[in-house]
């Protein structure tokens, strides 16, 4: 464009502009009438657009793709109906903090607010789910609007993006211009922690002789794995992990715990409940994690280091806040610290470590832990992704996961159906790795047209389906809580789940005995085609350790009835 | 539970009001008084908001404000000293035995009659929320047919801006 004869351009083309300019390259959506000039102007584009078979997926897959790249993902969708399909999968990614921008078409302005024709108010309907949200006032601001949507969901606290664009801004025509820089009054994140408030951590750490670091999904998304396993060894600190978290430090590594909160591992509650120093980093104080507030480490001074302001203090109130990038935080504060008088402390932690491991007994059947050791043995440096719901707290358990970014769940949200989707957009974002969707014959069902999208596309992920014929976690807190009253959660022979696979032209593999489980992998990942492993386990099995909702966290469940 | 009286300053745009009201209604508080109205910056409008609650949910409710991206700033102005006022209109049931009486009591509160009608008076009167209850509560015998109030509004004496 030259300055005195600027070019006239539609707001879909300067949309497909501001997308390129950001540096997009894939996106995932479903056409509807709102959209056509846009769809038409993907026609020509270089954009990578997949088309999914429900909204739903759209967002799901831009959220996987966003995870494993640390990239913004896309997604775009029609007016009504389309915009509505989003809200679960904006909701999911608001939860955990992914950065996304959600295109929706909308109702020209001059009858927007009359129940027109798929019209719905988006952007009211997902102001408490998403970071922020525009209604496009005119094709004008459209540069303006896209550069501070990726700036915003990209930057702080990541989070999910709103644009409703009215057809009428859509289609109208306007003097492209291109912008540059993004000014906004109220958003401005705050990255470097207050030195005065590291220091005071560093002195706090110096006294300690029971640290316990414990790290969330903000550790990955600061990219501060590295930098969390330093503070660690320098500190001869150990690490738990929550859902979210798992990743940012390997599953070996001597100093790692595991996951904690209500089917953590024992030995990291029984830990967090003995610590004398608890270093929060990048993690938010769910109640999955802490059951009982008032019994969560009970002895323990709270270095809560956070981006978000307002996690600070929101559930167990923090000693020594430090507000920033975890990343940045991290590396300063390892600069002031030196290894903690630790030894018997861990020594201790070894002896629960021994006495409370991680178990489960093979029998016959086929245990569902055992699958996922298998998939951990065969492919340790897959990208994970799972559904919701038991097969995920055991894939949390015992995959050995060596990197972030590559076990990807809905954390927060706890978004079954999430997992299949989620995990074609991470296969189109790291196409060289091998991606399993690890899943329940419950989750997987939610979704399972998508596997028109991996075969239409040829994304080859894995599915591997626990089927145990029952919506396992509920089951499991029926047989607990409810006097083993499996009230509508048994969904015993809803689907043949090769012949379904095979209909959508996938492949599909069952599996019925432990041996067949590692050469049904190795089929799977050889064929390079979407795949579904149907495994059978065993019907009844227990996600183990438990601890109820609202008891403290070393207050464990007694599974076995024989304690 | 102790009253707080909280200054926004956010950007002149749509969806800001709805999004500070849902931060209320989702914890359960009930919004005492609220008051919007541009400032001295076209682009920037200030809201006043008075609410009552623990410390810890208004601090968590401010910390979600701030993170809106069109709330510019969020100050609790409650424990300042702090110039505040309401304003309301007041309609009062008024013939000619209680119209001289209703006026007396006007000027008292150096309030002004705004509206004069054969069976009715409005009273328009300025102060804090003590004040307004005052007047209210006398002029209740005459019968009061309708009511409204603005909200306070509040500055921060002094040089001091929030």
């Amino acid at each position: 464009m030259t300055i005195g004869s600027p070019e006239k351009v539609t707001g879909a083309r300067a949309l497909i502009k501001g997308l390129e300019k950001e540096g997009v390259t894939t996106m995932f959506g479903y056409p509807g009438a709102a959209l056509l000039q846009i769809y038409d102007e993907l026609y020509e584009s270089d954009l990578r657009h997949i088309l999914v078979r429900h909204e739903q997926a759209a967002v799901h897959a831009a959220d996987g793709y966003a995870r494993v790249t640390g990239k913004t993902g896309v997604c775009i969708a029609t007016s009504g109906p389309g915009a509505t399909n989003l809200v679960t999968g904006i909701a999911t990614a608001y939860m955990d903090s992914i950065p996304i921008v959600a295109l929706t078409g909308q109702v020209p302005h001059s009858i927007i607010g009359n129940d027109s024709f798929q019209e719905a108010d988006i952007t009211g309907i997902t102001l408490p789910i998403t970071k922020h949200r525009y209604l496009v006032p005119e094709a004008n601001d459209l540069p303006r609007i896209i550069k501070e949507a990726f700036h915003i969901a990209s930057t702080g606290r990541p989070g999910p993006v709103l644009i409703d664009m009215p057809k009428d801004v859509i289609n109208g025509e306007f003097e492209y211009h291109d912008v540059e820089t993004v000014e906004l009054q109220g958003y401005k994140p705050t990255y470097r922690g207050n030195a005065q408030q590291i220091k005071k951590a560093a002195e706090e750490i110096a006294k300690s002789t029971n640290p316990i670091i414990y790290a969330g999904g903000g550790v990955i998304s600061s990219n501060a794995s590295a930098e969390l396993v330093e503070l660690a060894e320098t500190l001869m600190a150990p690490v738990t992990t929550t859902l979210m978290g798992i990743g940012s430090i390997p599953a070996e590594h001597p100093l790692n715990l595991g996951m904690l909160g209500m089917h953590g591992s024992k030995y990291a509650n029984y830990s967090i409940q003995e610590s004398d120093l608890l270093i929060a980093v990048g993690a938010r104080f769910d109640d999955r994690v802490t059951g009982k507030l008032q019994s969560f480490a009970p002895n323990a001074k709270i270095i809560h280091i956070d981006i978000d302001p307002a996690e600070i203090s929101k559930n167990v109130p923090a000693h020594i806040p430090v507000v920033g990038d975890a990343k940045i935080i991290l590396k300063s504060l390892i600069k002031h610290v030196k290894q903690c008088n630790s030894e018997a402390w861990l020594e201790k932690i070894n002896e629960w470590k021994r006495e409370y491991p991680l178990s489960y007994e093979q029998g016959e059947s086929i245990k569902p832990q055992f699958v996922i050791e298998q998939i951990s043995e065969a492919c340790r440096d897959a990208i994970i992704v799972t559904e919701v719901g038991q097969h995920q707290m055991w894939t949390a358990q015992f995959f050995k996961f060596t990197e972030p970014r590559t076990f990807l769940t809905s954390g927060g949200l706890g978004t079954m159906g999430y997992g299949f989707p989620a995990a074609i957009g991470a296969k189109l974002g790291r196409p060289d790795k091998v991606v399993f969707d690890i899943s329940g014959d419950g989750s997987f069902q939610m979704n399972s047209r998508e596997l028109a999208t991996a075969v239409q596309n040829n994304i080859p992920v894995v599915s591997v389906i626990l089927n145990n014929g029952y919506l396992g976690m509920v089951r499991q807190w029926q047989e607990l809580f409810y006097d083993r009253r499996y009230s509508h959660t048994c969904i015993k022979g809803s689907v043949d789940f090769v012949k379904l696979a095979e209909a959508y032209g996938a492949l599909g593999l069952r599996v019925e005995r432990p041996s067949e489980v590692l050469p049904a992998i190795e089929e799977a990942i050889a064929s390079g085609r979407p795949t579904v492993i149907d495994v059978v386990v065993e019907c009844e099995e227990n996600v183990s350790p438990m601890v109820p909702a609202g008891a403290a966290i070393n207050e464990f469940v007694d599974l076995e009835g024989n304690e | 539970m102790k009253k707080h009286t909280l200054a926004v300053l956010v950007e002149n745009k749509s969806g800001v009001l709805a999004r500070v009201a849902g931060l209320f209604s989702r914890r359960g508080y009930n919004i005492d008084s609220l008051a919007v109205g541009v400032t001295e910056d076209p682009d920037i409008s200030r809201m006043t908001i008075v609410v009552q609650g623990d410390d810890a949910v208004l601090e968590q409710v401010t910390k979600q404000f701030n993170k809106l991206v069109d709330v510019i700033k969020v100050s609790d102005i409650g424990g300042d000293d702090a110039v505040e006022r309401e304003l309301a209109l007041i309609k009062v049931a008024a013939d000619v035995n209680s119209r001289a009486e209703i006026i007396q009591i006007a000027d008292i509160f150096r309030a002004r009659i705004v509206d004069v009608a054969p069976n009715s008076m409005t009273i328009e009167v300025t102060g804090d929320e003590g004040k307004i209850q005052a007047i209210e509560k006398l002029l209740r015998q005459f019968g009061v047919k309708e009511m409204v109030r603005t909200g306070k509004i509040a500055l921060v004496r002094g040089p001091k801006k929030v």
